[in-house]
């Protein structure tokens, strides 16, 4: 399962239990959901924006909805899910906190995935080209660029410290290895964090 | 991929039974016209309902046989097509109110006349009844699917809700859960065409016909105009017509059909009175208007399918104004609510509610994946 799917995914899959009910806002092209259909049988639900990606999806007879995650979360029902998952969505979403409110109302536990603004590479590409990084991890110049709630790893910590969101589980990528949490804001490229309303 | 014409006849399926119908009242000697292609199989799973529009038939794939046309899904449905007939037993009927071999108003009432507006009013659900009569008589018990466009969507979204042990999927596209105030209005304008034309006589104008009078054609075919206005975008008309002007160089200063938009429509208007029945025209659109799902079921639309278990597949075209995004997205919103797993995907096509007849080739991907 590991070797198909993104980094992130694969931590995502790995730690989903099986036959667990999940929905995965920003789907894409439904990789982690097939996956996690096929290999640990979940009942996989997905929300994606772009058509095509939909139509992909639906080609792999799964059920996604095109729809906004800023916008269409509110109609699904309270605790209707074991598991809402966002990965590589809350920076492109217009009000992250929002959206992360939303998938912990949705799900009994919440994944999210997100690219570390803050990690070293960026740091120094900032600091010696004062310009906005186009670097491994955020390959886009910031005029084309979908991400637009650039966040760090810290910057996350802190705003589940103050809604009061539990951290059940937390792992730090960089390229194929993983970090500690402690050096995770200097040396993580990706975090995956599994949340839940305590 | 066999391109060869299907010619398998159309059959004819004659009900035991009378039809109880939503209006009360109850059909006897309802006969259901209908074809099917690819073969069933013994465990009599793979069966896959498909349902006309409107003014539609169950001619899918065989030739018209009053214009000669090839069938009015050719492009979806064939050996190696989204809808595979080498997978699939596909079966399509004629909705009763029609007047293409199901009974309806051009039909012989028991005194052996025509119906005309003696017909009882009917539904969707009622048609959704008669089509479920048919699976019965086929030995059908559970769909494979059910898929139909536009007024197929509201049928097979009602055979989902109201026989939901009849299906295990329902493929809904450019279609809605309840006639719009706007859409309502469109189809009063085609039938006040219809009831306005002297040759109407209240609907008696069958034996009329056969010493020489028409029927009410002039008000079916302004219907057709009107209503045919709203199955295009206004880029496609645009793109398609524009202001040009019909085979002359300036404007008449008259009536005539000066502009290709005029002429068109009253081509398409005149040559769908020599298809259609005007009766049927103000039965169909009827039934059209009275369907709200959610009113059949206490106001709320997830109630409708809180007793089914089938997949659902939603999709909707940017340029149609007539069953706009915003309605197959209420529908989705309801089928979340009710926990099933529905799909739904807005495609872009330029030729608005139409979409769904035409070459769509995303919408292919969606069906042949959903199905």
């Amino acid at each position: 399962m590991k070797a198909r799917l993104r980094p992130d995914l694969a931590v995502i899959a790995d730690s989903v239990t099986p036959g667990a009910s999940l929905l995965d806002v920003g789907c894409g092209d439904g990789a982690l959901m097939a996956a996690l259909r096929d290999e640990k049988g979940c009942d996989a639900r997905g929300m994606e924006l772009d058509p095509a990606n939909v139509a992909a999806c639906v080609a792999k007879g799964l059920s996604v909805i095109q729809g906004d995650a800023d916008k269409d979360l509110a109609f699904y029902p309270d605790k209707s899910v074991d598991y809402a998952i966002l990965s590589q969505t809350l920076q492109t979403t217009m009000r992250p906190d929002k959206v992360l409110e939303e998938l912990l109302r949705i799900g009994a536990k919440a994944f999210v995935s997100f690219p570390n603004f803050a990690h070293w590479r960026g740091r120094l590409s900032l600091l010696w080209n004062g310009r906005m990084p186009v670097t491994r991890l955020l390959p886009v110049p910031w005029y084309e660029t979908p991400n637009i709630h650039h966040l760090t790893i810290n910057d996350f910590r802190a705003l589940l410290s103050e809604r009061a969101i539990t951290v059940d589980g937390q792992w730090f990528l960089s390229g194929g290895s993983r970090c500690s949490a402690s050096a995770a804001n200097f040396r993580a490229e990706h975090a995956v964090f599994l949340l839940s309303r305590g | 991929m066999s391109e060869a014409p299907i010619l398998d006849e159309s059959q004819v399926l004659e009900l035991a039974d009378p039809l109880p119908l939503d209006g009360g009242q109850s059909l006897s000697g309802v006969r259901i016209a209908y074809e099917t292609h690819g073969t069933l199989n013994a465990a009599k799973d793979n069966a896959v309902l498909i349902c006309h529009a409107l003014t539609g038939d169950h001619h899918v794939v065989s030739n018209h046989p009053r214009t000669g046309k090839p069938g009015w899904w050719v492009r979806m449905v064939g050996p190696g097509k989204p809808i595979d007939t080498d997978r699939f037993h596909v079966i399509c009927a004629n909705v009763i109110g029609s007047c293409m071999g199901s009974t309806g108003p051009a039909s012989p009432a028991p005194d052996g006349k025509p119906w005309g507006m003696r017909f009882p009013v009917i539904t969707i659900r009622d048609m959704v009844r008669g089509h479920v009569a048919l699976l019965d008589a086929l030995g059908i018990a559970r769909l494979h699917a059910v898929v139909g466009g536009s007024m197929g969507g509201m049928q097979a979204l009602s055979l989902a809700a109201d026989f939901p042990e009849r299906t295990a999927a329902a493929l809904v596209i450019a279609s809605t859960a309840r006639h719009s105030a706007q859409n309502i209005a469109f189809h009063e304008v085609g039938r006040q065409a219809i009831m306005a034309d002297p040759d109407w006589h209240e609907g008696d104008y069958y034996a009329v016909g056969e010493t020489g009078g028409k029927g009410p054609e002039k008000g079916l075919a302004v219907a057709r105009m009107a209503a045919h206005i709203t199955y295009l975008s206004e880029e496609g008309l645009t793109t398609k017509f524009g202001r040009r002007l019909q085979d002359r160089e300036a404007k008449t200063f008259g009536f005539d059909a000066d502009f290709q938009i005029e002429s068109y429509l009253r081509y398409q208007g005149l040559s769908f009175t020599g298809r259609f029945d005007a009766n049927s025209y103000l039965y169909i659109t009827r039934a059209m208007d009275y369907f709200d799902l959610a009113e059949e079921h206490g106001g709320r639309l997830a109630n409708a399918f809180a007793r089914s278990k089938a997949r659902f597949c939603l999709v909707s075209f940017d340029t149609d104004w007539l069953y706009p995004t915003a309605e197959s997205r209420n529908v989705v919103h309801a089928l979340n609510a009710a926990g099933l797993p529905v799909s739904f995907v807005e495609l872009s096509a330029p030729f608005g509610h139409d979409s769904f007849l035409l070459d769509v080739p995303a919408l292919d991907r969606v069906v042949e994946g959903f199905l």
